[in-house]
């Protein structure tokens, strides 16, 4: 009976250490409250997500981040606007037109761009990108909201493409070959079929994609300027919320209110990437692709 | 009529086309830049040297050592952990709500951004655990972060393994955990490494999780313990190009460090996808 | 008398989740005799078969009324250890899955994990094993190598001297020969002859000459229930039934 009672200890113990994820979640909720939840004692919730200024070593310090909040959440669409056209079209492209030669080499390059460290796409947009847009568009100052939603949209464009190419892949051959028999073009039936049969897995990927923007910290410390304020065009700087973690943690003290509020944006970034997330489960659930069911 | 229908599609086939020219250009443009400047930044001394001159000169030794000491304590408890994990969602569990919620974790642990894992390794490790600022810190931090990569990355791999090699070793009287260690483990090893170097090179990368946790401005000297604060490639980066004493007159260090890491990172990507594509190529066979 | 009863089932229903795949079965079968049970696709003969050696365990949401004996040993009894049951009763499934390893070590590995650490024994099953699915003269000069090099027919060969090796009492066996030539058919049908002299073999088949062949006796399935059940030559002679009768002349399924 040894290897029995073996069989059933390792039962139990891959069971706890599958547990771990859930536990780290919870830990990371746990602390993050625990550390943020302070600040709400020297000011409301209301004044904190809509304070319109972020002055926190000022003395008396303000610590209203919905210019931080602001910034990130207009980083993250025009990153969309760049990314979202870009990320469906390249896994379009992949799933449907590509040889299986070329899109052998066309993965790995967007699997490599994946890869790619934020810092070095946070320093390109710094030496390479704000000159650049400082010449061309002839402004004051390079790092900005534009550019850092550039690099963002560099980032988010591996996400959305491969989890939209997996959609699209996975969309049934009768279907198609249905339209072609039909006398569509192949366009027409991309349009026609495909795109409307893999409609959820492609917004789950939008939606993962953006998700991954709004939480990406060291392109938008590095390229977006840093500045809280409410910005009035596409090319003032931003300060988002990530940023702005990042940038002063090192210098607020150990449980000051400063370092309880940073805690409090972390909750606040946590909030808006758990909500992304349970949205693109909830699409991916609701709208299963079940074949020509989906149609 | 015809014609025009052919027309439309060649024009939107065309657009495809380049928009995922465009990824791969913009790719090169920045591998292009970091490569040409960067180069000329690299030799020996650069390799070997810690930084001297409040940093503006010197080599990035101590960088290249706490990134690979990071990596490894993020090897070390993230791929037992993940696998085990996998393990247990793959092999062992149904479809009970246990799995439900081991799932759900998963997938919001993913998606947690890297500054709030930071944030946490802070208020965890450092200060609750008391690991100070440290190679432990930082590179448990990482783990946490790499960990819904590398369960992924197993799953994918223990899918692969079919049913039939299960059934057979079950039906010869061999208990779950030998068939899955002698049995399903062998053959899923390949799709698992694979995975899990690509976990590890987005550890590498990473900057945000370890600012607070692991990786400090300077220290010349290589760590000899865990619990020692280390540098760290991606952080020296981001501290040269807005922090350092002289940021113009160091460029070329900061180019060079890059350099550095692109190759770490992408060598590892690009060995786990050749590794995949020769697996492939074996499986169809 | 010899006709010891090895395994047998009584009202044995089977569920996966409300949809009920078998109805009150029970079958007696005979130590050292081949029973076929034959059946048109999707009656329930798979299953029948996988609850003999409770492989259905691995299935969610499943459940099973009724009893299933092995000997005078209720098999889904909560103490009973399904690992050395199905040591106890050995299956060889539709087509062949032999491990991604060497062929030594396809059959040693059933050895290792019951517990035997002995080289040379383990050496002397091995052959011995082989001998008996009899392959060992196709393989003798390259045990060594993978068993994936392997034609169909003999990897199937390779999977009977896999299940052999711990010494089975009851064999079971799921559509063996589907997936092979004529050729291989043959020489797993004088196999399965030859094993019935050492073990009780209960056998799934679509082919009612193969049915015919090698069995001694028949159970006819359709849909989740057993309609009639014989000596296979009574059966295939003077089926007592009609639906039996057309189900063998090929009349329908
Ligand atoms: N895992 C499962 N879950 C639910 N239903 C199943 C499952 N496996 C089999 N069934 C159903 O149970 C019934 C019996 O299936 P089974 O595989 O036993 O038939 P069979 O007689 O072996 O058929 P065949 O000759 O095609 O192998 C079928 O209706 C099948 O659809
Ligand atoms: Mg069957």
């Amino acid at each position: 009976m040894k290897r029995q009672s073996i069989d059933k200890g390792v039962h139990s113990l891959f069971l706890a250490i599958a547990l771990f994820s859930i536990i780290f979640l919870s830990l990371i909720m746990l602390f993050l409250f625990k550390e943020g939840i302070p600040i709400f004692d020297f000011i409301t919730v209301k004044d904190f997500l809509f304070g319109q200024y972020w002055y926190p070593t000022d003395d008396p310090a303000d610590f209203g981040i919905f210019p931080l909040i602001l910034g990130s959440i207009y980083v993250t669409i025009v990153s969309g606007l760049i990314a979202i056209p870009l990320g469906v079209m390249t896994a379009v492209y992949l799933a449907e037109i590509a040889t299986p030669r070329v899109a052998e080499i066309v993965k790995p390059i967007v699997e490599l761009m994946a890869s790619m460290p934020s810092v070095i796409i946070g320093f390109f947009g710094m030496v390479v990108v704000a000159p650049f847009l400082q010449q061309v568009f002839n402004i004051p100052v390079g790092l900005n909201m534009f550019n850092a939603s550039l690099m963002l949209a560099f980032m988010a464009i591996p996400t959305i493409c491969s989890l939209c190419e997996d959609a699209i892949f996975s969309v049934p051959t009768a279907l198609k070959e249905a339209s072609f028999a039909l006398g569509a073009t192949h366009l027409e039936t991309i349009v026609k079929v495909v795109i409307p049969a893999s409609l959820s897995g492609i917004c789950t990927a939008v939606i993962l994609g953006l998700s991954r923007a709004i939480g990406e910290t060291m392109v938008v410390l590095m390229a977006a300027g840093g500045a809280a304020m409410i910005p009035m065009s596409i090319f003032d700087p931003v300060r988002p919320l990530p940023a702005s973690i990042a940038a002063e943690m090192a210098e607020a003290p150990f449980r000051s209110e400063h370092y309880h509020a940073l805690f409090a944006i972390g909750i606040v970034l946590f909030v808006f990437t758990f909500l992304f997330n349970i949205l693109a489960d909830y699409i991916s659930y609701r709208f299963r692709q079940t074949g020509e069911a989906s149609l | 009529m015809k014609n025009r229908r052919k027309t439309v599609q060649k024009i939107w086939f065309l657009l495809l086309r380049l928009a995922a020219l465009l990824n791969g250009a913009a790719l090169l443009l920045i591998v292009y830049f970091i490569l040409s400047r960067g180069f000329t930044a690299i030799s020996w001394e650069f390799l070997t040297k810690a930084p001297e001159n409040s940093m503006t000169e010197g080599g990035i030794l101590p960088c290249i050592a706490g990134t690979i000491g990071l990596c490894l304590v993020t090897i070390m408890a993230a791929l037992p952990i993940g696998i085990a994990s996998a393990i247990y969602l793959n092999e062992y569990s149904g479809k009970g709500k246990i799995v439900r919620i081991i799932r759900l974790g998963i997938n919001n642990l993913a998606g947690v951004p890297s500054i709030v894992f930071g944030l946490f390794g802070l208020a965890f490790f450092c200060i609750v655990l008391d690991m100070g600022v440290s190679l432990a810190a930082g590179g448990l931090t990482l783990a946490i972060m790499t960990l819904p990569v590398i369960i992924g990355a197993s799953e994918e791999a223990l899918k692969t393994v079919p049913d039939t090699y299960r059934e057979a070793s079950l039906a010869m009287g061999a208990t779950q955990w030998q068939t899955i260690r002698k049995i399903v483990l062998p053959a899923a090893f390949p799709g698992i490494l694979t995975g899990s170097i690509l976990g590890i090179s987005r550890a590498a990368g990473e900057t945000a999780p370890i600012m607070y946790t692991g990786a400090v401005f300077f220290t010349p000297n290589l760590p000899d313990s865990i619990f020692d604060e280390v540098m760290a490639l991606p952080y020296h980066i981001y501290v040269l190009a807005t922090a350092g004493t002289n940021i113009e007159a160091t460029r070329h260090l900061q180019y060079g460090t890059a350099l550095v890491l692109i190759v770490l990172v992408f060598g590892m990507n690009l060995t786990a996808i050749i590794l995949r594509s020769k697996m492939r190529k074996k499986l169809r066979i | 008398m010899g006709h010891n009863i090895k395994m047998h089932t009584k009202g044995l229903d089977f569920f996966y989740g409300d949809f009920q795949a078998l109805e009150n079965i029970s079958i007696e079968f005979i130590e050292n005799r081949v029973t076929a049970l034959i059946g048109p696709s999707g009656c329930g003969k798979s299953t029948y078969l996988r609850c003999l050696n409770r492989m259905n365990d691995l299935i969610p949401g499943i459940r099973v009324n009724g009893l299933a004996m092995l000997e005078q040993e209720d098999i889904y009894e909560s103490s009973v250890d399904v690992v050395s049951l199905r040591r106890r009763v050995g299956m060889v499934f539709q087509k062949p899955n032999p491990f991604p390893k060497t062929i030594f070590e396809n059959i040693a590995y059933g050895l290792r994990v019951n517990g035997l650490k002995d080289k040379a024994k383990i050496t002397t099953i091995v052959e011995k094993s082989l001998k008996q699915a009899a392959i060992w003269d196709e393989v003798k000069e390259r045990l060594n190598e993978s068993a994936l090099g392997l034609s169909g027919g003999q990897q199937q060969r390779l999977c009977i001297a896999r299940a052999l090796a711990v010494d089975p009492e009851v064999l079971l066996m799921d559509e063996p020969a589907s997936a092979l030539d004529p050729i291989a058919t043959q020489k797993i049908e004088e196999l399965i002859s030859f094993l019935s002299s050492q073990l009780t073999i209960i056998i799934v088949t679509h082919n009612m000459q193969q049915a015919a062949r090698v069995s001694d006796k028949t159970a006819f399935f359709y849909m989740g229930k057993l309609i009639e059940m014989n000596d296979t030559d009574t059966l295939f002679t003077r089926p007592e039934l009609k639906q039996t009768e057309d189900y063998i002349t090929g009349r329908f399924g």
